[in-house]
């Protein structure tokens, strides 16, 4: 194969005492991204291995993604559209429309991600991670459409720096890279991802802001404001067809990715229930008191609102900084849900609590990890002394 | 007899090459050898030299560190080599055999008859005890303790493992009992035989008197007897718990019962590469090259693996079956890269996820080669070793604290009960491509070296 070829000639000026040998970090990422290497088992041990690796992992990863980028994309521009009170515009130019506002976005977000990425490798001299494959698709789909292209690249290099190669690199991170990402960008430049500006794209082509009294408010937004009649349906809601970050508002989308996770064995359903769990139990803890119009929206209508669904299928399902042990992911999953509609309910002036609650719940889930092991190793200790006493 | 214990967490991998059920006539080989390193931590020094006669029986070599514990020929003949390594480490003792085996005479005794100093005493002396090996560490059991119990696996879940019950048919039941009669007296607990509770044992097993019965049923590893002492009597710190394969039971039963040192063992020659897969009669340590010329080795580059694709060591074509090993697969070696392989639908791909879309096909046996299928990664994905792990231990947890040398954490998380096999499912599923066993074996290392 020409491919092959062309790597085996090149691959010399890359090794020990060649005369890039300083890049060999970037060229193995090619290498291997084009060809599973021919790496075979040690003499002793496993001879044989189960075939998926973490390119496959991550890759399936961005497969259940699409659903929710492509449903993204056909919002952005209906909801465009919308604002300029056009509600019948077909679905391929919506789609087109959005495609132009995201993809952007989306290449930004990668480049400069996978930038750092190299230049961290080439210094540390470790191999490049797929860990970024995914934060590099996330980060987009939590984004507001209207966010600033250079805003993307500045939040991800930090997520990239700040959230996991300080710590040393995928798998060693403390928190989930594409909330960093959201975080940095929430506390830095506020204004461009909360208020009632940014979640719908209302320039024209003309470059003047046509509708000034239209509101792009989210539904949470809507809701925190205590504008009861102007949240849309649950059903709405669960197909997606309302304001929000660019990957978020579809839970038809996002349950269509956690079908795929599923499926193929790599998401945790173990976190994905007990998240919707604990944001189900909490929302109808609120519906007790009902003292306002976020405590009165319905358990089910708040897990299908905003970025739970998202955050529940893809964020908090991180399996580096999410809790390790099974007994853990479940206490881990639904405290996250039960924080991220407290935080919605408390806190009017950001409605979307997911991110914060996982952020949060990433820094708790080695503390959990600790007493679900800690309670193993009393139970070993107990059996010993059962012997001893008997 | 007591209940099924059912094994919930675990995994079989359906291979290609399983042993056809037939018992090849082939004559023993001619070169025979015993190898130091199957037996872990022993220092052995050495007996015998170059051209020595030896019989079945004679002593080749003693362990430094423990000098009652001694080793012996399985066969007789001529001592034509001892090949040693750097630092003078003997690497193989091999001998020329004899057409027929000669057999050093012992006495015949019953064991019923003798107390349990005698016993130890005869399988000493006679070169017996290394096939008596101890939980924890897998290492060969210490004859000065007394375990809590003693265990016997009779049957097998590994890939492509051996039938024991076809192994065990016809045998003489009485040099069997005779064995475990040996056995129960080295115990003050129970001797444990744990047969397979799906199916109906051999009479060997199911007739077995004065031992305990349990039956064990579900996926691999239920057929690990370290699972097995997990769920009927774990070892804590300070105890002990030693295990026997059953044919070596039938050994042990023939010094009492007929005075000698019979090493036969019935073992499988399996794996996608050898044409004609069977079982073969032979002796411990013998040469696999006739067996492989028997089988019929298909073209291509291969591995000879003595043991299971899962734990076994490669040996070379025309090396040496393990001491402890019953099983020789031979599959291909996977030196070939894959263009854009993680992207591929893999319909004849075998993962334990349904990530490759041969999950269409669940009965599918696979050709399994030796590719690593990917680089090695840090930890990520996690509940992948859990599913493969049929024990009340964490065993991510127990890998990372070994990996940062904490010992206190490792006796906390239950080093003491596993050895590298039982973590050989942990590292095949493994997505980051991690190398468990050599942890374990690292983190067996470091106890033993703290404990001396």
């Amino acid at each position: 194969m020409l491919l092959r070829k062309l790597l085996d000639k090149l691959k010399p000026d890359f090794e020990k005492g060649g005369k890039l040998e300083k890049f060999y970090p970037a060229f193995n990422a090619f290498e291997t991204f084009l060809f599973v290497p021919d790496h075979t088992t040690a003499p002793k041990g496993a001879h044989v291995r189960d075939a998926i690796d973490l390119k496959r992992t991550m890759v399936l990863v961005i497969l259940s993604l699409i659903p929710c980028l492509l449903f993204g994309m056909w919002n952005v521009g209906y909801q465009h559209h919308l604002a300029f009170g056009i509600s019948d515009t077909p679905i391929f130019d919506n789609f087109i429309f959005g495609a132009i506002k995201v993809l952007p976005i989306v290449v930004v977000s990668y480049i400069s991600g996978l930038a750092v990425e190299f230049i961290f490798a080439i210094i540390r001299k470790h191999t490049i991670n797929e860990g970024f494959l995914v934060s590099g698709m996330l980060i987009p789909l939590v984004m507001p459409v209207d966010v600033p292209l250079w805003m993307v690249a500045v939040s991800t290099v930090f997520a990239v720096i700040i959230g996991k190669e300080v710590f040393g690199g995928t798998g060693m991170n403390i928190l989930n890279p594409a909330l960093t990402a959201r975080a940095f960008l929430f506390f830095a430049y506020p204004t461009k991802i909360s208020g009632n500006e940014v979640w719908i794209n209302i320039s024209s082509e003309e470059g003047k802001q046509v509708v000034d009294a239209y509101s792009g408010a989210t539904p949470l937004g809507d809701a925190a404001a205590g504008l009861a009649d102007k949240i849309p349906g649950v059903w709405e809601s669960f197909i997606g067809i309302i304001p929000g970050s660019i990957g978020e508002t579809s839970a038809l989308a996002c349950l269509i990715g956690a079908a795929i996770l599923l499926y193929t064995g790599i998401g945790s359903w173990r976190i994905m229930l007990s998240v919707f769990a604990g944001g189900y139990i909490m929302a109808l803890i609120f519906n007790l008191f009902g003292l306002n119009t976020l405590m009165q929206i319905s358990p089910v209508h708040h897990l299908v609102l905003g970025g739970f669904a998202f955050g529940a299928i893809f964020m908090a399902t991180d399996p580096v900084s999410g809790a390790q042990t099974n007994t853990g992911k479940y206490i881990y999953g639904f405290l996250i849900g039960l924080f991220a509609i407290l935080f919605r309910v408390f806190n009017p002036a950001y409605p979307e609590g997911m991110m914060l609650a996982i952020l949060f719940m990433n820094v708790m889930a080695p503390l959990i990890d600790h007493y679900v092991v800690a309670a193993n190793i009393k139970r070993r200790l107990k059996r010993s002394n059962l012997k001893q006493n008997a | 007899m007591s209940g099924c214990i059912k094994i919930k967490n675990g995994l079989n991998i359906q291979l290609t090459g399983e042993a056809n059920k037939l018992l090849s006539d082939l004559p023993l080989p001619e070169v025979f050898a015993i190898k130091p390193s199957d037996f872990p931590g022993i220092n052995p020094k050495i007996l015998v030299k170059a051209g020595d006669e030896v019989l079945a029986g004679s002593i080749l070599f003693f362990d430094k560190n423990n000098e009652s514990i001694k080793f012996c020929s399985p066969v007789s003949g001529e001592i034509i080599e001892v090949i040693r390594a750097e630092k003078r480490k003997i690497l193989e003792i091999k001998i020329l055999a004899d057409k027929k085996i000669n057999y050093l005479e012992l006495d015949k005794t019953n064991p019923d008859e003798l107390g349990r100093d005698e016993i130890i005493q005869s399988l000493l002396v006679n070169g017996l005890w290394p096939l008596i090996r101890q939980r924890p560490f897998g290492i060969i059991a210490k004859p000065s303790e007394t375990p809590k119990s003693i265990f016997i696996s009779a049957f097998d879940t590994n890939p492509l493992a051996p039938d024991i019950d076809f192994i065990m048919q016809g045998k003489n039941n009485e040099n069997f009992q005779t064995g475990l009669n040996a056995l129960i007296k080295l115990t003050n607990g129970k001797v444990h035989l744990n047969i397979d509770g799906s199916k109906s044992s051999v009479s060997t097993f199911s007739n077995a008197k004065g031992v305990v019965i349990n039956k064990f049923s579900g996926p691999h590893p239920a057929g690990n007897v370290g699972v097995q002492i997990h769920h009927i009597d774990p070892v804590n710190k300070g105890e002990v718990v030693w295990y026997v394969n059953p044919q070596d039971v039938l050994i042990i039963g023939k010094l009492f019962s007929e005075g000698k040192y019979d090493a036969t063992r019935i073992i499988a020659l399996t794996g996608s590469q050898v044409s004609n897969p069977k079982y073969y009669k032979t002796v411990i340590g013998c040469s696999v090259k006739s067996m492989l010329n028997d089988g019929g080795l298909k073209a291509g580059e291969n591995r000879v693996i003595s043991g299971n694709v899962l734990s076994g060591s490669q040996i070379k074509e025309d090396g040496f079956l393990g001491y402890y090993d019953s099983q020789i697969t031979v599959i291909p070696e996977g030196h070939e890269s894959e263009f854009m392989g993680w992207l591929a639908p893999g319909l004849d791909k075998f993962s334990m996820s349904r990530t490759f879309f041969s999950w269409l096909n669940s009965n599918k046996k696979y050709t399994l080669n030796t590719n690593l299928h990917g680089e090695e990664r840090p930890f990520v994905v996690t509940g992948q070793y859990e599913k493969v792990f049929p024990m009340d231990i964490y065993p991510v947890q127990l890998l990372k604290s070994i990996l940062i040398e904490d010992i206190e954490m490792m006796e906390q998380l239950g080093i003491y009960e596993v050895v590298e096999e039982d973590f050989a499912l942990c590292e095949f599923v493994c997505t980051s491509k991690i190398k468990s066993q050599e942890i374990i074996k690292r983190g067996i290392d470091i106890i033993q070296k703290e404990m001396n």
